[in-house]
């Protein structure tokens, strides 16, 4: 079968570009890792490189076209032993373009970090830059590679300290925590004694009386989840505010607008109706739609509501964009395709990192109140637990209502008790009076 | 007359001259200031006229033992000042060299004792009166010299160091040699092939103490079988030089005490740094534990302007540990950013006769630093080349951590393993793996091929044993 190559997605959010020169010409043969094509995207012009080997068939886009999308057919490769010209005969069409781009998509972003869940969470940039060369090889020596195998570290998010950023034992050893049995300093006398493997300062003794158990290898994703909400819990001063909120409208609303999107083939879930009040409710408190960062106060200008998804080994944070803005069916159809994508571990990159508050509901485990960790670099996360037919106090009478508590985590550096709470206060109106959150 | 310089070197040895070099390269106005001989001891009274001396004695055993290759020679003997001066001429010959190095990237040659009389000034005496030069930075690359043993002050006639024995007034008869470190036995192995009497005496249990264990014995093993006196564990106590001889009481290793008579002895116990009469003190540039000049990562001292290098800093006391920091020191001071060194991966060799080299840790080294080891071992008998050659006496020993591959050190003994030892040495500097130098490509027939073996071996995968 002829490759069709296709436009790479050279970053995450690449969505078209140029292709500037093409190195190879029709006939030439080409083999894994040749370079074929310089390709400019507004941040920076990057070479592209063969995956698969074969003779270049035809080039489809010539060179100095712009605006080529991702995933668009840009030449075609024959395999070895196929007629070049034969393989050159299919011209993609129309359709098969459309249908390859999402394929492309796929592919190429994920090309990078095949598994996603390496990184659960919105990860703040690396300090350095990742080994990761233009054309996307991780540059490492061969004992460095071993050893990111053997710890699971990821290579493409470790700066290199070596020759043209190579990355190296120590690297490694840095990125792991220093757990090398000797150090290779310099200046350290030959015969000074190595010091022993200091042991991770959070983890816990493990159990040394004789219960029957099993050790598990750590997931890629564990340890992440680990690092982060350690350094989350440790250096985010944490305060919770809790607030009880009467959901008895809001369910009535859901089951009427259920009702009427069904033909639509559309179904609101509570969650979807706490991601658009959560997002609402921090664009009318926007002092608790913000960041904390060394340097600055970071404000942001509209809501993303990063949603915790439990998926098999950990969880995930997929990302509902514009929450504050996106109507409540389109925050269902696109909170659906992202769980259940991130659940078969096909979420792209973008979709996960970022965010500017989050949302975790255990409310279909019946749990009655939680607080959660913040996740950085948000400064709060929003825990909704399950509505519960209360008697409660209405107009002096007590009345059966059908009560949720939820509780907000706050990062005091960025916002203070009372701009908590009048963020609390700003999410119990917007949910006690649904209708709001239809204009 | 004052001249004004980005960079002056004190010292013209290997490290030295190779830190004036690159400083040049990088476009530094550069000046070199020597007390004696460009190359310093390396090429004038060191490694380079050793060589040479060691491939004369190596020509003598072989035509000694020329029936062995179906030759004939007779009346087989070795003209001792001949040697010398072949040995010398060397030395001339490299020396110029270096001069004409000089010339070529334009660095001032100032010849005279150098002293730092404040920061950034330096006065030399040279044969026609002071000169005083002006500099923005300095390397001190001083070198060291012979560390004296109290008892035995060497005279040149019958107590040597290593730089009278490169030119001994006559053949030794009876020697014995105090210390067997590289230099020690490098000189013990070339008056033993020139048909002198060998003592060695070693206060350590083992001679060769900082190769690998296995080296040390096998080394042992046949300096005695070419009938050399092997001491170890054993201290000379005192040293009683006369016209004619050399009385020398020495304490073996079961504290016996015996008097011993030599003709000449040489005195081989190590370095001392030369750091005495630069101005150092005055400028407070802080000595390390073993009073060598402490440096960091980048040769810096803790003086402002002021870098060390080579023998006059920590160890290990090699020409080519010298070079590379000069390379350091030069590129730190034009502003780059070297990579700095691992001691780990600086190979070491010692010329005896069976070579030895070696690179990065030993096997006990590697075990008392808490790696759980693969070694593998492989023996020149098992070699074709080797075996071509007349030449299975030996092995190659590589030590890799069981747990990721990493290859730790490699130990030689044999013929030529002086010039194998550079593949470790790559190998250990890109980071290899047990992987990588499987599935390396050695040429056959060569002795290379036992690198291979050994690793192999240390993964039970052996093919020629």
């Amino acid at each position: 079968m002829p490759i069709n190559l296709q436009m790479p997605a050279l970053s995450p959010t690449m969505e078209e570009g140029t292709l500037a020169k093409w190195l190879v010409k029709e006939g030439d043969e080409v083999s894994s890792g040749d370079l074929l094509a310089e390709i400019e995207t507004d941040k920076a012009t990057m070479e592209f490189e063969a995956i698969d080997e074969g003779i270049v068939a035809q080039i489809v886009v010539p060179e100095g076209t712009d605006n080529v999308k991702v995933g668009e057919v840009i030449a075609i490769i024959a395999e070895e032993g196929e007629d070049a010209s034969a393989a050159s005969a299919p011209a993609p069409t129309k359709e098969q373009k459309s249908e390859r781009k999402s394929e492309a998509e796929d592919s190429k972003t994920e090309a990078p970090t095949p598994s996603p869940t390496t990184t659960p969470a919105p990860a703040p940039a690396p300090a350095a830059a990742p080994s990761t060369s233009s054309d996307g090889r991780v540059k490492a020596s061969p004992l460095a590679r071993r050893l990111a195998e053997q710890k699971d570290v990821d290579l493409s998010t470790i700066a290199g300290s070596g020759p043209g950023g190579r990355i190296v034992k120590t690297d490694i050893d840095a990125a792991e925590g220093g757990t090398a049995p000797v150090k290779s300093a310099a200046t350290s006398a030959p015969s000074a004694a190595p010091e022993p493997a200091p042991a991770p300062a959070t983890a816990a003794p493990a159990n040394d009386f004789d219960v029957p158990h099993s050790a598990e290898k750590l997931s890629g994703m564990r340890k992440t989840i680990a690092k982060r909400l350690t350094a989350a819990k440790q250096s985010i001063p944490h305060y919770r505010v809790s607030i009880d909120v009467n959901i008895d409208k809001l369910l009535k609303l859901r089951g009427e607008l259920n009702a009427s999107l069904e033909a639509r083939g559309v179904k609101l879930s509570v969650n979807d109706l706490m991601i658009k009040a959560q997002a609402i409710a921090l664009m009318q408190a926007p002092d608790s739609n913000v960041s904390y960062t060394e340097d600055a106060m970071i404000r942001y200008a509209r809501a993303d509501i990063a949603v915790a998804v439990s998926i098999p080994g950990g969880l995930i944070t997929p990302i509902v964009t514009s929450a504050d803005t996106k109507s409540l069916s389109a925050i269902a159809t696109e909170m659906k395709d992202l769980a259940e994508r991130a659940k078969a571990g096909k979420l792209k990159m973008h979709e996960y990192q970022g965010g500017t508050a989050s949302l975790s509901n255990m409310g279909m485990f019946g749990v009655t109140t939680f607080d959660a960790v913040i996740n950085p670099p948000h400064g709060m996360i929003l825990a909704i637990s399950a509505g519960i037919k209360k008697p409660v106090v209405i107009d002096d009478s007590v009345q059966i209502a059908t009560m949720m508590t939820v509780t907000g985590s706050f990062d005091h550096r960025a916002i203070d008790g009372a701009t908590g709470a009048a963020f609390m206060k700003a999410f119990k109106e917007i949910v006690e009076n649904p209708l709001g959150m239809l204009a | 007359m004052t001249q004004s310089y980005d960079l002056v070197v004190l010292g013209s040895g290997p490290g030295g001259y190779v830190a004036a070099i690159r400083a040049a390269q990088l476009g530094l106005k550069t000046a070199i200031v020597e007390r004696e001989n460009l190359g310093g001891i390396c090429l004038n009274w060191g490694c380079i006229p050793t060589k040479a001396l060691l491939r004369s004695a190596e020509i003598f055993h072989n035509m000694k033992n020329a029936a062995d290759y179906g030759l004939a020679a007779e009346n087989i003997t070795a003209d001792l000042e001949a040697v010398v001066k072949r040995s010398r001429g060397v030395a001339k010959q490299l020396t110029q060299g270096v001069a004409g190095l000089m010339k070529k990237n334009k660095i001032d040659v100032v010849m005279g004792d150098g002293k730092i009389t404040a920061p950034g000034k330096i006065n030399v005496k040279t044969e026609k009166g002071d000169e005083e030069l002006e500099t923005k930075n300095i390397i001190i690359a001083t070198g060291a010299r012979a560390r004296d043993l109290p008892f035995a002050k060497a005279d040149g006639k019958r107590i040597w160091t290593y730089r009278h024995a490169m030119t001994p007034p006559e053949m030794p008869t009876k020697l014995l040699i105090i210390g067997s470190g590289a230099i020690g036995i490098e000189f013990a192995s070339f008056y033993n092939d020139m048909g002198s009497e060998v003592t060695v005496v070693e206060m350590l249990d083992r001679i060769v103490p900082v190769e690998d264990e296995e080296v040390s014995k096998f080394l042992e093993k046949s300096l005695k079988k070419q009938g050399m006196n092997i001491m170890t564990g054993a201290g000379v106590k005192s040293i009683d030089a006369g016209a004619k001889g050399v009385k020398a009481e020495i304490e073996d290793s079961k504290g016996k005490k015996q008097a011993h008579e030599f003709s000449h002895v040489i005195v081989a116990v190590g370095i001392q740094p030369n750091i005495e009469a630069i101005g150092l003190d005055e400028l407070g540039v802080e000595p390390d534990e073993r009073f060598h000049i402490k440096t960091d990562a980048h040769c810096r001292t803790n003086v402002d302007g002021i870098y060390a290098i080579g023998d006059c800093t920590a160890g290990p006391w090699l020409a080519h540990k010298a070079s590379h920091e000069g390379v350091i020191a030069a590129e730190t001071i034009a502003g780059g950013h070297p990579h700095t060194m691992d001691i780990n991966n600086i190979p070491g060799c010692t010329y005896c006769h069976p070579q030895i080299a070696s690179v990065g840790l030993t096997e006990a080294k590697a075990k008392e630093a808490g790696y759980e080891v693969k070694v593998g071992k492989f023996p020149f008998i098992g070699n074709g080349k080797a075996i071509a050659l007349g030449e299975t006496e030996g092995f190659i020993k590589t030590v890799f951590d069981a747990k990721t591959g990493e290859l730790l050190g490699a130990h030689m003994i044999g013929a030529e393993v002086t010039e194998l030892i550079q593949g470790y040495t790559v190998g250990k500097t890109l980071e290899t793996t047990e992987a990588e130098l499987m599935n390396t490509v050695f040429p056959h027939p060569t002795l290379s091929e036992m690198m291979h073996e050994s690793v192999l071996d240390a993964y039970g995968r052996v093919m020629h044993i």
